[in-house]
């Protein structure tokens, strides 16, 4: 089975590594970066962590040297999708492409280039230390299902791949559960963050913003209803949860981390996605619009 | 000439100090004694739409200035329990104004004192340099109306010794249109500005800003409805004409997020949601507005 990962950042490279560990799957990387994809070249994709793994991946900047794959998965921030998929889509005529983005609309994008698309949602994390070398911070499942008219028994064939190399991950008939449980989790908190610079443990103990946030979190579960979405966990819970101190209390979001490195949010794709998928259905959604016109107003203030 | 006391010499107190130093006898209440000190030696200085030092007198103290016939208490918001409170027994022939952003602020300096007030609201805006230099930015207008035991000739007689002076004033039979006009305003422009970072530009007005501002606007009306005020301007159209002026104004709660000083958010939006409540007018974007501006004050520490 050849395997190709789309964006070798974080994400990416934990299953790069991963799934460069069996012996019957050959892992090639696409990344922007230069460096990282010579340092793959030269000495492996390296984990550190909560696993230690170097794994032996064909790495490339160039989408032409792409062969054809079986599988892709896609693991660029949600606004490099197009141009990562408009780029590679020749090396999965006859392949499956599956995203463990972040948010809401990346099916929908891929579809536009490849005919056979996974939806995905994935929980790991890590940070890239340096080129060729990934920091693994939390392990986490992967839930993969089909997005059209893909048929399940290819996606237990990726999820199957995935879960052997060390990356548990299960094949459902409808993944969107977890999905929008992480971006209903994800939009109601990262952007509050954003906007306020507080961790998310302290955004959880001011009563008026966290009022704020289960207003945010009331119109995603609404979105997601209308659409016969049935939520595997309780976002509300998950907050809660993650606010313990031991849990997740000093996190700064990654949309925190984002505006403070002056970088572009996934805002559009979190906020902006409930927003449309809600104007789709006819739910209103105008904490989710307000919130993701304020961070549209944060990006937009760096160009001044 | 008229004897005025000026309380509180941030950049509005600075600017009313300094103009009406040229029409009236001018003494400056300040909080700090190097400030006073700066004051009495260099004189208050104005730059930007005007060029001229006014001689002003400065102190620490109440009882070290001449008897006025008007106070402005200009302090910030912030400030104005502190400043309300040393006025407590003094200046007692005098007719007291208000000037600060959002409402209430006539209650408080009220309650320390008998003296007849009159209410303002004031739109110039300036940048203050240093204890003895302003800026003056935008030559907006101040407008007055009575607010106990006064009477629109009070008023009157406040703007035409405003007028006078060089600034633009305008006396009002009632002011609580006016007044509600700007609080929507600002509760609206200066919140949105210190989250997003953004002066007060053609991103207010355009995608996909304006949609928030207007509803933000929307709001704003239905509590002013509610509380029986007819609105004088339409603060969608005071914000769309503003984002027009070329020069985009940087408000009050953004420099001060910038600064990382406490905002005047409890009076300005904290005012609009706390009537919000009293009259039972749903505003759930005022009250995610008011509490990001409050986390955000709070992440200073």
């Amino acid at each position: 089975v050849r395997i190709c990962v789309v964006g070798c950042g974080a994400v990416g490279s934990l299953f790069a590594a991963n799934l460069a560990q069996l012996e019957d799957v050959e892992v090639w990387a696409f990344d922007a970066s230069q460096p990282h994809v010579d340092a793959i070249n030269a000495r492996g994709l390296r984990l550190s962590g909560v696993g230690e793994v170097v794994g032996s991946v064909r790495a490339t900047t160039n989408a032409a040297e792409l062969p054809p794959c079986d599988f892709g998965i896609v693991a660029t921030k949600t606004m490099h999708t197009d141009a990562a998929i408009s780029a590679t889509a020749h090396a999965f005529a006859d392949g499956y492409v599956a995203t463990v983005q972040n948010g809401l609309g990346n099916e929908e994008t891929l579809a536009e280039h490849v005919q056979r698309v996974i939806r995905g949602t994935t929980f790991p994390a890590g940070k890239i230390l340096e080129p060729g070398h990934v920091q693994w911070d939390v392990k986490g499942d992967t839930t993969f299902g089909p997005f059209g008219e893909t048929p399940l028994e290819a996606v237990r064939r990726l999820a199957d791949a995935c879960t052997r190399g060390g990356m548990p991950a299960y094949a459902v008939e409808d993944a969107r559960g977890p999905q929008w449980r992480k971006v209903i989790f994800n939009a109601s908190t990262n952007p509050i963050g954003a906007l306020t610079g507080l961790t998310h443990g302290r955004v959880c103990e001011r009563p008026d913003l966290r009022a704020l946030v289960s207003g945010l979190v009331d119109e995603g579960k609404a979105v997601a209803a209308a659409q016969g979405i049935v939520l595997d966990a309780d976002p509300e819970e998950l907050i809660d949860h993650a606010a313990k101190p031991e849990v997740a209390y000093d996190h700064k979001a990654s949309m925190l981390q984002d505006v403070e490195a002056r970088r572009q949010t996934e805002v559009d794709y979190l906020n902006g996605g409930i927003v449309r998928f809600g104007r789709e259905r006819g739910v209103p959604t105008p904490l989710n619009e307000a919130i993701w016109a304020l961070v549209k107003g944060v990006e937009a203030s760096w160009q001044q | 000439m008229t004897n005025v006391v000026v309380a509180g010499a941030g950049t509005i107190g600075s600017l009313l100090a300094a103009f009406l130093g040229r029409v009236a006898d001018v003494s400056v209440l300040v909080r700090r004694e190097e400030h006073a000190a700066a004051l009495n030696r260099d004189g208050l200085r104005v730059s930007g739409r005007a060029d001229f030092t006014s001689h002003v007198a400065a102190a620490t103290d109440p009882a070290d200035l001449p008897a006025p016939e008007l106070v402005i208490v200009a302090s910030k918001g912030n400030d104005l329990e502190a400043v309300a409170d040393r006025l407590r027994g003094e200046f007692e022939d005098a007719t007291v104004m208000t000037i600060q952003n959002g409402l209430g602020a006539e209650e408080v300096v009220a309650s320390r004192g008998g003296w007849p007030l009159l209410s303002s609201v004031t739109f110039m805006s300036g940048t203050r340099h240093s204890d003895s230099h302003v800026e003056y930015i935008l030559d907006t207008a101040t407008w007055i109306g009575p607010y106990r035991n006064t009477t629109p000739a009070d008023a009157r007689r406040v703007a035409e010794l405003i007028a006078a002076s060089g600034l633009k004033a305008e006396a009002f039979d009632d002011l609580r249109p006016a007044q509600w006009s700007k609080l929507i305003f600002n509760a609206t422009v200066n919140g949105v500005a210190a989250l997003t970072g953004l002066p007060h530009d053609p991103h207010f007005a355009g995608e996909p800003l304006g949609p928030l501002v207007h509803a933000l606007v929307d709001e704003g009306k239905a509590t002013a409805e509610a509380a029986g005020v007819k609105l004088r301007e339409d603060p969608w159209e005071m914000n769309v004409l503003a984002t027009q002026r070329g020069h985009a104004h940087r408000p009050s709660m953004l420099e001060d997020v910038e600064a990382k000083r406490p905002t005047e958010v409890d009076l300005i939006n904290g005012a609009l949601v706390r009537e919000a409540t009293r009259t039972n007018v749903p505003v759930p974007l005022h009250r995610a507005l008011y509490a990001l501006v409050k986390a955000k004050e709070a992440s200073y520490s």
